[in-house]
């Protein structure tokens, strides 16, 4: 009993010392994503994001010269969306003293200088013009004749939030998957995370070979590897994309200087590169091998780093044992390295494979999306942001989760058990 | 033993000799192409990979290097004398204009053909170290292809891993017009006015307002180390020292929140935050932030965490004191290369952050640097602006990094999951 309730007192702190962890991931990492299929299933517009209201502009039409005069007031005022109903609209302003209402509303009345009126439900694009007459008495002029205008007046109505309503369409979802743009976008997606993966991966390895023995420097050379890694996307992207341009990058001008190409190569601009040898012409998708490389280039310092890692965990005396049966290097590295690689290959491919299907950054800084490089994550900003059509983009983010639940699930099968 | 190698008083074969000659003849192609690139590049000259004439002194190099050994080696003061005879004989062909660099400037003409031929000469002698001569078989020849690739690799890997990064500091003191004019041309000249060379970094600093964005990004990025470390080390803790229901399944499940795409959560997020007003504010960010980055610094702590003997805390806990007590008394002490680890990690991942910022913030006053360069990217703003602003973007971090390059590359070996 005793021990019970201490297990139950740890469990206690436990929870408390989890909970802020708990709440700050449901709410910005779980609800987000029930959010997004929420929202898929739902037709919302950026626009509609801010909430309609009504919008309501005082006008003084007749100024009063003496008392007895008429002073009229038009409330100019209208539904700030076109097409969804607000309720419950009130206005509400302070009148100065002395005036007298000669056109009552049956909507509005007056109590102590308030004028409150109930204006009830306006549709989408709803307009009205409400006239008021006054006539004014001395008192009016007595209190200086106060331009009504200056007064605050205020209008309230409230209307169905877009993203807590009921209502729910499979639009989003139609258009998703009957767009043209569908399943290119989806094979852009699964060739850039393929290569992007391997490439990173094969350099990353080529890499630690390279790393992989004492010598003066190495700890220099291994963070200077890195750099690609560790240097904000930002700031890289928008380098290669100037070392890459086609009229003033030094990287076209310098393979034109030592003969290496005749011309320019617009690489981020140019979707197809026909190149022909022996008679038989290739078509190379340009822009999408060179986000590839980009993607390659970035990462492989994380392979890197890994497969290092590795390296130097593999007992010395197993290749010592092959010097001493005569392999050869290839030999050595064929029939000791690699299979000693291979649980660390196979997790970095999952584990890049899954970062790089959800990498948006590199590709949108890169070429927008353009010639040929659209993924997915960039067609989920241009639905959502792009078009302003944030159900289409949740659509297309919804997609996007679920392909991706598929690789998590391959994953957490083939993890070797985490402790 | 063949007689020409008894003739020629050395241990080599006529194979040995042409084995020689072919690794003296790529080590000197492979220096003198670097040699090229480099005085095209730094030196603003107009230079040619003169492929024949680097063949036929690299393979005179190699023979020679080859008839010089001496117990499978060849002394440094001998490769240092073959250098410059062999340097000599450059000159001689170069005064004959073969081997062009346009250039009078006695550096780019003498010293660099010296520091060339050095470096061909040292890496021949590297490759044949240690190798029979005698008798050429295929291990042999393995081993010298995979020596004059490795040597390769360390010159592909070096570029690609510099060129970028130097070309983006060169270009960031380059006008337009010189740039347009000679693209090759990557030479800082700092011997002209100094006002005119930092003229990027001035604009971008003050007019781009930059120097305030340098301060959001530093604030936004120690806030979201501080609350990640704050909430990441107690429920590390929980997870590894206290007993508690769903504990295993816990432990399991932290790491796949890590593999959540930003872009999926991004639309429900900018939804809410835009109807909370959330949206283009610091705190929204401070929210975002640390959510994405607990789940990996939690991962992170807890195999730390794990590492470290119970028996201390078991101890503070018999001499009274309280959980909250052991952990700043006793873990915290104990984990600070962790934390260090962690801190960087996050540090750089909050600094480098590019989607969120640029979905969430509107108003310049909160930008953060990677928010800001966004602002650079446009037809009217000078290439040179946009590059000094990449400049200013990952000169911090790359700062940091090589400060604590050992913490920050535990941290990302530990972030990226052990496999």
């Amino acid at each position: 009993m005793f021990k019970g309730t201490l297990a139950a007192r740890e469990a206690r702190l436990a929870f408390f010392m989890l909970a802020p962890t708990f709440i700050i991931v449901f709410a910005i990492v779980l609800f987000p994503v029930v959010a997004n299929f929420w929202i898929s299933f739902k037709s919302v517009g950026l626009a509609d994001l801010r909430a309609p209201q009504p919008i309501v502009r005082e006008r003084v039409q007749e100024t009063p010269e003496v008392a007895g005069d008429t002073l009229s007031v038009r409330y100019q005022m209208r539904n700030s969306s076109q097409d969804v109903t607000v309720s419950n609209i009130t206005l509400r302003d302070t009148l100065a003293p002395g005036l007298t209402l000669t056109t009552p509303d049956e909507r509005c009345t007056i109590t102590a200088d308030t004028l409150n009126c109930n204006l009830g439900e306006w549709e989408g694009g709803y307009r009205e013009n409400l006239d008021l007459t006054f006539t004014t008495t001395q008192a009016y002029f007595d209190a200086g004749a106060p331009d009504p205008a200056t007064t605050n007046v205020t209008i309230n109505g409230s209307a169905p939030n877009v993203l807590t309503n009921l209502s729910f369409t499979f639009e989003n979802f139609r258009r998703v998957f009957s767009s043209s743009d569908f399943w290119p976008t989806l094979r852009v997606s699964l060739w850039y995370t393929l290569f992007g993966t391997l490439g990173s991966i094969i350099l990353g390895l080529f890499a630690a070979q390279l790393l992989d023995a004492e010598f003066w420097g190495r700890g220099v050379l291994r963070g200077l590897f890195l750099f690609p890694y560790v240097a904000p996307v930002i700031a890289v992207a928008f380098t290669w994309a100037f070392l890459l341009d086609p009229l003033s990058g030094s990287l076209n001008a310098l393979g034109q200087d030592f003969g290496i190409i005749n011309e320019g190569i617009n690489f981020l601009g140019q979707r197809n590169l026909s190149y022909s040898v022996l008679g038989l012409s290739f078509n190379i998708p340009l822009a999408l091998s060179t986000v590839i490389l980009f993607e390659a280039w970035r990462y492989f310092p994380f392979a890197f780093l890994f497969i290092l890692a590795r390296f130097q965990a593999i007992p010395q005396d197993m290749y010592e044992a092959a010097d001493v049966d005569g392999a050869s290097s290839f030999q050595k590295f064929w029939f000791i390295t690699l299979p000693q690689l291979v649980g660390i290959l196979s997790t970095l491919f999952l584990l890049r494979f899954i970062w790089t299907f959800n990498k948006f950054d590199d590709i949108f800084l890169l070429t927008g999306g353009a010639a040929g490089t659209k993924t997915l994550t960039v067609q989920v900003y241009d639905q959502a942001f792009a078009l302003s059509d944030l159900g289409s983009g949740a659509a297309v983010a919804v997609v996007l989760f679920v392909i991706l639940a598929i690789f998590m699930v391959i994953y957490f099968k083939f993890a070797p058990e985490g402790d | 033993m063949t007689t020409q190698a008894q003739s020629l008083n050395t241990n080599s074969s006529t194979t040995g000799f042409i084995a020689a000659a072919l690794i003296g003849a790529a080590a000197t192609i492979l220096a003198v192409s670097v040699q090229s690139v480099i005085i095209t590049i730094i030196g603003g000259l107009n230079a040619n990979i003169p492929v024949l004439w680097s063949a036929i002194i690299g393979a005179t190099i190699g023979v020679a290097i080859a008839a010089r050994r001496n117990d499978r080696d060849t002394s440094a003061m001998t490769v240092l004398t073959i250098t410059i005879i062999a340097t000599l004989i450059w000159l001689l062909i170069d005064r004959m204009s073969v081997l062009t660099t346009s250039s009078n400037n006695i550096f780019w003409r003498y010293i660099s053909a010296f520091i060339t031929l050095a470096g061909a000469s040292f890496l021949t002698r590297y490759g044949l170290r240690d190798l029979s001569l005698n008798d050429v078989n295929r291990s042999i020849t393995e081993t010298l292809v995979l020596r004059m690739l490795r040597a390769s690799g360390y010159v592909f890997f070096l570029s690609i891993v510099i060129f970028p990064f130097y070309f983006m500091v060169a270009s960031s003191f380059k006008k337009r017009a010189e740039l347009l004019q000679n693209p090759t041309d990557l030479s800082i000249n700092f011997f002209q006015n100094w006002s005119d060379l930092f003229i990027g970094y001035r604009e971008v600093l003050f007019t781009f307002d930059f120097l305030r964005y340098i301060g959001n990004s530093t604030f936004i990025a120690i806030a979201t180390v501080l609350i990640t470390l704050v909430l990441s080390v107690l429920g590390a803790y929980a997870v590894t020292r206290l007993n508690f229901p769903g504990r295993e399944v816990l432990s399991r499940s932290i790491l796949l929140i890590y593999m959540f795409p930003a872009i999926v959560l991004v639309i429900p997020l900018y939804a809410v935050f835009t109807q909370l007003g959330l949206r283009d504010t610091l705190p929204g960010l401070l929210i975002v932030y640390p959510a994405t980055t607990i789940p990996v610094a939690l991962y992170m702590l807890r195999s730390y965490f794990q590492t470290l003997p119970k028996d201390l805390e078991e101890a503070g806990m018999i001499d009274g004191c309280t959980r909250l007590g052991v952990i700043w008394r006793i873990t915290l002490p104990l984990s600070v290369p962790a934390l260090a680890s962690v801190g960087l990690y996050v540090f750089m991942i909050a600094w480098n952050e590019f989607l969120f910022a640029f979905m969430f913030l509107d108003t310049p006053a909160i930008f953060t640097l990677s928010r800001g360069m966004v602002g650079l990217n446009s037809q009217e703003v000078p290439r040179q602006f946009l590059m000094a602003g990449a400049v200013i973007v990952t000169l911090p971090i790359m700062l940091i990094f090589f400060w604590f390059e050992k913490y920050l590359v535990g941290g990302l070996t530990a972030g990226g999951v052990k496999g």
